[in-house]
């Protein structure tokens, strides 16, 4: 299987240790990962600040730099949302009838980690080991959108030495929702606040997501409040060993 | 052009001359588990009449006016034709806005009644009378026989009329205003009290329930 | 592609209640400082999602109810004209009467017209969005003739000269306390011992109105459901006020949507197991009522059924945006959404709060009198899992947010956040460029302290002003990628 890593221009550029954990994860389970250099954005922030034929460019530059993989891995619950849900009609509302058939096709074989894993590679236990409390937040595209359901706490629950506490109203978005956080700051920054509350009553030392964008929010709320909780992408903790600590 | 075909004509051009053909799925359950009447369902409307706060009671159809009485012992009670309860204010001539807000209660059968979710169906037919009676009095007592109910919503609404004016009640009437909690008693009766008759063939004064005008 | 044709009148400004005074934003920035607000939001909210979750847990059929409640909504909207009409030919032939309004200020005036021939000076009011939306009430007063809201939550919001902020319960922003304080103020001939146990304020209302309903004249409603097939018009309530109002008078005069026909009695076994379990978490509502025509010697003997445009032809002509006529009127998304949990309805402007009322208002109205509702909303899909008629609520508010971009484009002046993603948009189209982009990200690092930056310039002062940012790191993953050992490219 000629397994494609989408890395995300955010993660690529702000959260490079999220994408690199991906690929330490994926060669440890035996599998050959290929970085197609040529890749840069799905688009979706374009798309869903409105500005869709900005996007078509780069849907088509996606499709074109994955297209020649049998899998396409994204450490990003959102980013695989795009290219599921939204690449098709983006191609369709150009015009563009052979682009919405290959991204429709591109679709079927792009995968959000946690499926990967579980859907595809048929492992829950990936071997990791990492002794510390963590709480996860399942991010809205992942919940929603995906529909990864409990996929990424099965992976978690099968890590040694891991403490994983529930957290409180966990389906409740955090508030990042892409420029929602700066058009709507103040709504946004309202029901981070909620987020970082319930992530603190958990006692948790480490908060972790399947999405690196979430994550700056919830992680940039944290930091505001000195509060000392770390936040690290699910990967990091997969990818985790007794040897090598993220 | 009038309002009628400038509107018409909107919707025409919005949909286009060949909207498409939308096929609807109809696997849900429109029959439940049990048969019109079955004990079963007798039971779980009982149960459902009382968490929406409604008064149940049970009885044989030879315990019915015995029942009857005793559950309105002292009141003066509004009924509807054919109706003939000794004692009883019957509506007829018609009973004004006025005289209707002057009785304890009313008391009538019902058309149907749904087990899953505690709803009884008044249709204005016999013995259930027109639409002010069941209303204004502060005190609803309804009959229902076991033969009029069945178990589901689809199953209720295919026994229905639509050509008579219908109500459903689902308990006492209730507001969920004041922060989302529900209070019951608003503005319709404040008490509904069902009898529900079970065992043989009805008998008695309450027998003409059904949708027959 | 997906089409809205011009020319198809909207909304008409200066007329009922779909637009605010002020973007989402600002609105919403005085909402979260009302600390009283947040928290009766906060409890109501809280309260009916968990009733709601219960009841819809009850029905092993709720996918197959949600999926058939969609498509009867899609085929209905396709052929609504012939549904319309055999409406128009059933209320008929019982002895009803049609009328067929444009807009707000046409449906106001027949409505007007129909009560002023009654010689009446009062009529009593079932809660109706559509009413609301047109602004009868303002239009009746004008005309010398006092509309009086029964629903309590209505009541509650006329007494106080407020504005309704939710679908279901529009006072749902006042808690038990400020109900009482109200009543206590401007309820005429209240108990001033009057406490604030909901039950107690229940009957309050209940004191106050009775005399109303009894002798009332005329009354005017909204309606759920009509259906084509026979002609019988729905109102679904809970305290009995409709029952009243849809029973007492002599004259009835219900406001519907054009949307909200439905094709055969059949299709209402649907929606009666879809509506109340969304709205209030019920297995049914106390009271539902069903009329056809006129009955003779049973409730009203004139009845008037009027037909409301409003801009929802314009609504249907955009194939992408038309799935929200399909809404019944639950407000289950409200309920689940983080943003209204926060802000509340009166943030929206519109008397369509919420994400319904983010995709709704705009689409009425024409977006660029709503310009910043379908920005309302974090796109998380709260509503879109609740939604009893599956509407796609999310993917419908980024369909408009490119409407907006579009329009906006369409004006002479570039705004500095489409010059922004178009740069964004060609930078990211070519790796070069980006990696040139990303390096240029890497200045970044000079705003930071210890790995974080507390503060940027306008517009990224919206982020620092409650989150810090990570500095951006030393190297890219694509960089470290080249520093493995073997093909870099592979």
């Amino acid at each position: 299987m000629r397994v494609a890593l989408f890395a995300t221009c955010l993660a690529d550029a702000m959260f490079p240790h999220a994408a690199r954990a991906t690929v330490t994860l994926l060669e440890r389970l035996g599998h050959d990962v290929a970085f197609p250099a040529a890749q840069t954005c799905c688009g979706q922030m374009h798309i869903n600040t409105g500005y869709r034929r900005q996007a078509r460019n780069l849907v088509r530059h996606h499709t074109d730099v994955f297209e020649a993989y049998d899998a396409i891995v994204a450490p990003s619950g959102s980013c695989v949302g795009s290219v599921r849900h939204q690449h098709t009609a983006i191609a369709r509302d150009a015009g563009d009838q052979r682009l919405a058939a290959r991204a429709a096709q591109l679709a079927t074989r792009t995968w959000e980690l946690s499926e990967f894993l579980i859907d595809v590679l048929g492992v829950e236990d990936v071997g990791a080991h990492f002794p510390h409390r963590v709480t996860y937040h399942p991010t809205c595209h992942s919940l929603r959108m995906l529909r990864v359901g409990d996929k990424p706490l099965r992976l978690l629950r099968a890590v040694r030495g891991i403490d994983l506490v529930e957290l409180p109203a966990a389906e409740q978005c955090c508030g990042f929702g892409g420029t929602f956080a700066l058009k709507n700051a103040d709504t946004s920054a309202a029901m981070l606040a909620d987020k970082t509350g319930h992530i603190l009553a958990t006692g948790a030392a480490v908060v972790t997501a399947g999405d690196a964008s979430c994550l700056m929010h919830i992680g940039g709320g944290l930091s505001r409040l000195e509060s000392g909780v770390r936040p690290l992408h699910l990967a990091e903790i997969l990818a985790a060993t007794d040897r090598s600590r993220p | 052009m009038s309002a009628r075909d400038e509107i018409l004509n909107r919707i025409r051009t919005a949909n286009g001359p060949t909207p498409a053909a939308v096929p609807i799925p109809r696997d849900y359950a429109t029959t439940g588990a049990y048969a019109t009447g079955a004990p079963e369902l007798l039971d779980l409307l009982a149960d459902r009449l009382h968490d929406y706060r409604a008064a149940v009671h049970r009885c044989t159809p030879d315990e019915l006016a015995a029942t009857l009485a005793e559950l309105t012992r002292g009141w003066r009670v509004a009924v509807p034709e054919p109706l003939t309860v000794p004692g009883a204010v019957p509506d007829r001539p018609t009973l004004s806005h006025a005289d209707l807000d002057g009785v304890d209660a009313v008391l009538t059968g019902c058309a149907a009644a749904c087990a899953d979710t505690g709803t009884i169906v008044l249709d204005a037919g016999a013995g259930q009378g027109r639409r002010a009676l069941t209303l204004i009095p502060d005190r609803h007592v309804c009959v229902i026989h076991a033969e009029q109910v069945v178990q589901t919503v689809p199953e209720l609404l295919r026994r229905l009329d639509p050509s008579r004016p219908l109500t459903l009640i689902s308990g006492p009437s209730a507001t969920s205003d004041i922060e989302l909690d529900r209070v019951e008693g608003v503005h319709g009766p404040r008490t509904l009290i069902v009898v529900i008759v079970d065992g043989g063939v009805p008998a008695g004064p309450i027998v003409s329930t059904g949708s027959r005008g | 592609m997906t089409s809205t044709f011009l020319g198809m009148p909207h909304a008409p400004r200066g007329v009922g209640q779909l637009r605010g005074d002020e973007p989402f934003p600002a609105a919403a920035h005085k909402a979260l400082a009302d600390r009283q607000l947040r928290r009766n939001l906060g409890h109501a909210t809280a309260t009916i999602r968990g009733k709601r979750a219960r009841a819809v847990a009850e029905l092993a059929d709720w996918e197959q109810l949600r999926q058939a409640g969609e498509a009867i909504k899609a085929a209905t909207m396709a052929r609504l004209d012939e549904h319309l009409l055999s409406l128009e030919a059933a209320v008929t032939a019982r002895g009803g009467h049609v009328h067929w309004a444009r807009d707000a200020v046409e449906a106001n005036r027949i409505v007007t017209d129909l009560v002023r021939a009654t010689g009446a000076t009062e009529v009593v009011k079932v809660k109706s969005m559509a009413t609301q939306e047109i602004g009868l009430n303002e239009a009746l007063a004008a005309a010398g003739i006092t509309a009086v809201e029964t629903d309590l939550a209505e009541l509650i919001v006329q007494l106080g000269h407020d504005k309704p902020s939710h679908i279901l319960v529009p006072a749902i922003h006042r808690n038990r306390t400020e109900i009482r304080d109200i009543f206590l103020r401007h309820m005429p001939g209240v108990d001033p011992d009057l406490t604030d146990e909901p039950r107690r304020l229940a009957m309050a209302a209940r004191a106050h109105l009775r005399a109303k309903f009894l002798t009332a004249k005329v009354a005017v409603s909204g309606a759920n459901f009509a259906v084509a097939e026979t002609g019988t018009v729905t109102v679904v309530e809970s305290e009995g006020n409709g029952r009243m109002c849809l029973t007492l008078p002599d004259t009835l005069i219900t406001v519907m949507g054009i949307e909200k026909v439905v094709p055969t009695w059949t299709d209402l076994e649907v929606f009666l197991q879809l509506l109340p379990r969304s709205s209030t978490g019920e297995r049914m509502n106390p009271y539902t009522s069903t009329w056809t025509g006129v009955t003779a010697g049973d409730g009203p003997q004139e009845f008037h059924l009027v037909l409301l445009d409003n801009g929802r032809t314009a609504v249907l002509a955009d194939s992408a945006g038309r799935s929200a006529l399909h809404c019944i009127r639950c407000s289950a998304c409200l309920n689940v959404c983080p943003v209204y949990e926060r802000t509340g309805g009166h943030a929206y402007g519109s008397v369509y709060p919420g994400p319904i009322g983010a995709i709704l208002s705009p689409q009425l109205t024409g977006i660029e009198d709503n310009a910043s509702l379908p920005y309302a909303s974090s796109l998380c899909g709260a509503c879109y899992d609740v939604c009893p008629v599956r509407i796609d609520i999310p993917s419908i508010l980024v369909h408009l947010r490119g409407e907006h971009v579009e329009a906006r484009e369409r004006g002479l002046l570039p705004s500095a956040e489409g010059l922004a993603m178009a740069v964004a948009a060609w930078a990211m189209a070519a790796p070069r460029r980006f990696r040139f982009a990303e390096r240029l990200l890497r200045l970044g690092r000079l705003l930071g302290r210890s790995g974080r930056i507390r503060r940027l310039p306008p517009p990224l002062s919206a982020w620092t002003a409650a989150r810090d940012l990570p500095a951006p790191p030393a190297q890219t993953f694509r960089q470290w990628w080249r520093t493995r050992p073997g093909d870099g490219t592979r």
